[in-house]
């Protein structure tokens, strides 16, 4: 036999790419992340935050015109009931969804990459879902009635209805908006006490104080710090996934063609997270190019991550858009054919709203396709491009769904074309300006990067990590 | 000053968190059980090289969902069976009609749940608590950057203060300090 020239050679180790590049220390990562907080006010910051909450205060001042003026100032009429108003409440809710998607799924799914961008996302959440809370409170018209909402008798003793989807949104929005802020605010206690243990002025010694609790990183507390932290991601999970579910029940349970599908619950929430990781992207890609320190925080592979959720949750919403739509093909129901087939698609040029179809097909389905290309991941410029694409597309996804049952419904005769007023404009642009604001005076505030989270994923930190065998590469 | 304040504890400081690890174990062999370590971020393994077995927060937490279950329960019921039945889409209240209850008392047990966890560890970790001795000592304030620390009381039976000196000294530990109240 002949010999065998074939020799054997253990094929070199697969090495991790290390998630805070430079191999930075944790003395590092404090002084970098505590600085932005620390430092003076950049003047970007104040270019940035005066239009913002002017823009913010117009939005208000509009709400208050509406409030006392009544819904007759927006341009809903009796056939197009919800328009603008929904619209925005589902866009700024299913944004929340990536905060509460990257703190606590990959939490439990074990993606240590999530620990320099959780607390940026989820104070995105916390400030999305209070946009998203002001248009139901005010599209009731009569906003002192709002607490009819509550679960309790209201002044003639009527009770509200438990099986109604818009009393579960009720018990859903609040309990998701409350839950988020605790899961945040025990996140952010150690990284408070950092603040606190690095502050110079006794206004901030006495603040960061307060709110750090008096937090000594014992590891009797830190043990059950890590069980709390663990039950409330377990917690988070199937509540992010309900409320969504929550949010498309107000529509899946209605009789109206377009709305009445089994399939929307599944499809809001993966559209939820979609929308959300591009709101994600579009605040961490500028706030990177002002902190250039955070580098070796946020790097190439997290963006390259989040454009992989982008192109695969983009890509199961466009497989719901199919799916809908070859229902309204099969299920031969003409309604729902009508509304699928003319009102949107527009066959016969009979649709109104066709155009925002086709501008929620194209942004949501096409553009994150370019996401399969490795250097369009990692390419800010572009991933930003398809996020202001996702986002815009979105929105046009719950107006098409709205808006285009509701326009063109059962009866011709009630049809009836629906244009936002000015006041339905600045209230939208409005919630635009309070979730930037709140965003930017986080920035100034808190720190967006989880401190102790970061330090955790090092190799330093694991106790088994000896520098020198290291360098002996026998690690 | 410190002369007549009371002694806390002895405090020492440890190179890195593997360092640090050693140290947990030697102390938890020799006895102490007054005692604790600070770190900037939780170190895995800690728990058992202190001793300390599994944390026992997820029992509250376990309560405050039933009782979010069981309030959601008798909110939806007892309108709906007692005080104010209403039929929906031809629908009365009975048990064949119960799933449309199920979306409030989810959210009511994730919601009692959270609280009890919060409510759990706030109580658990005896926070908030703004005074607390350790602080008195200057380089511990680094424990919430890059500091590791050993920190064992004066009130355990163990403690004395030159023997447990030697004892931190000698496995290694930095900066050895009385700690006082």
């Amino acid at each position: 036999m002949a010999e065998s020239t074939v020799t054997l050679t253990t094929p070199p180790e697969l090495v991790r790419v290390p998630l805070v590049t430079n191999d930075r220390k944790h003395t590092w990562i404090t002084d970098k992340v505590s600085n932005i907080v620390e430092a003076r006010t950049p003047l970007w910051w104040w270019m940035a935050f005066l239009p913002c909450s002017l823009i913010a205060v117009i939005g208000l001042l509009c709400i208050g015109y509406q409030i006392s003026n009544g819904v007759g100032v927006w341009g809903e009429n009796k056939t197009v009931g919800w328009a603008w108003d929904i619209t925005n409440f589902v866009f700024w809710i299913g944004i929340g969804h990536a905060g509460t998607l990257i703190s606590a799924i990959l939490f439990l799914t074990r993606q240590k990459w999530r620990t320099s961008i959780n607390r940026a996302a989820e104070a995105m959440t916390l400030f999305a879902v209070v946009c998203a809370g002001i248009f139901p409170g005010i599209h009731v018209g009569r906003v002192w009635m709002a607490w009819f909402l509550a679960p309790i008798p209201n002044a003639n003793g009527i009770w509200p209805n438990f099986r109604s989807p818009l009393l579960w949104d009720v018990f859903a929005v609040s309990t998701y908006f409350t839950v988020s802020v605790l899961f945040w605010y025990t996140g952010l206690v150690p990284d408070l006490a950092t603040l606190r243990d690095r502050a110079k002025s006794r206004v901030a010694k006495y603040l960061y104080g307060i709110f750090a609790l008096g937090w000594r990183g014992s590891n009797r507390q830190w043990r059950h710090y890590e069980m709390a932290y663990l039950l409330l991601a377990g917690l988070s999970t199937p509540l992010v996934l309900s409320v969504h579910s929550v949010v498309s029940f107000d529509f899946a349970t209605s009789i109206m063609p377009g709305w009445h599908t089994t399939i929307f619950p599944p499809y809001f929430v993966a559209g939820a997270i979609f929308g959300g990781f591009a709101m994600v992207l579009t605040i961490l890609l500028p706030s990177r190019l002002l902190y250039p320190q955070l580098d070796d925080l946020v790097t190439r592979q997290h963006v390259d991550k989040m454009a992989k959720i982008i192109l695969l949750t983009g890509t199961i919403v466009g497989y719901a858009y199919l799916t809908e739509l070859f229902m309204a093909y099969y299920g031969a129901n003409k309604f729902e054919f009508f509304t699928f087939f003319s009102a949107r698609i527009g066959i016969n040029n009979s649709g109104w709203y066709s155009w925002a179809y086709y501008v929620m097909m194209f942004c949501n389905v096409i553009s994150p396709q370019l996401f399969w290309i490795k250097s369009m991941r990692t390419n800010y410029v572009a991933v930003f491009i398809v996020c202001m694409f996702v986002n815009v597309g979105m929105w046009f996804e719950r107006f098409v769904i709205i808006v285009t049952s509701l326009a063109q419904d059962f009866l011709p005769s009630s049809w009836h074309h629906y244009h936002p007023s000015w006041v339905e404009i600045w209230t939208f642009v409005g919630t635009f300006g309070i979730f930037l604001s709140l965003f930017l005076l986080f920035m100034r505030f808190l720190p967006m990067i989880c401190m102790f989270e970061v330090k955790l994923v090092t190799p330093e930190a694991d106790p088994h990590h000896h520098p020198k065998k290291d360098q002996e590469g026998q690690h | 000053m410190a002369e007549y304040r009371k002694i806390y504890g002895l405090g020492a400081q440890f190179e890195s968190a593997a360092a640090l690890m050693h140290a947990a174990e030697k102390i938890r062999d020799a006895g102490f059980s007054k005692w604790d370590v600070h770190t900037p971020y939780p170190v895995h393994g800690m728990d058992k090289a202190m001793g300390l077995g599994k944390s026992w927060l997820s029992t509250p937490v376990l309560i405050g969902g039933a009782t979010g279950t069981l309030t959601a329960t008798l909110l939806t019921f007892i309108p709906s069976w007692g005080i104010y039945p209403m039929i929906v889409h031809g629908k009365p209240f009975n048990w064949a009609t119960v799933p449309a209850f199920f979306p409030i008392m989810f959210e009511l047990t994730v919601l009692f749940s959270a609280f009890s966890t919060v409510f759990a560890l706030l109580i658990m970790n005896q926070l908030p608590k703004w005074y607390h001795p350790v602080f008195n000592w200057e380089r511990f304030s680094r424990v919430t950057d890059d500091g590791f620390f050993i920190v064992i009381e004066a009130r355990d039976a163990k403690f004395s203060e030159t023997k447990t000196r030697a004892l931190l000294e000698e496995i290694g530990g930095l900066h050895v300090t009385l700690i006082h109240d």
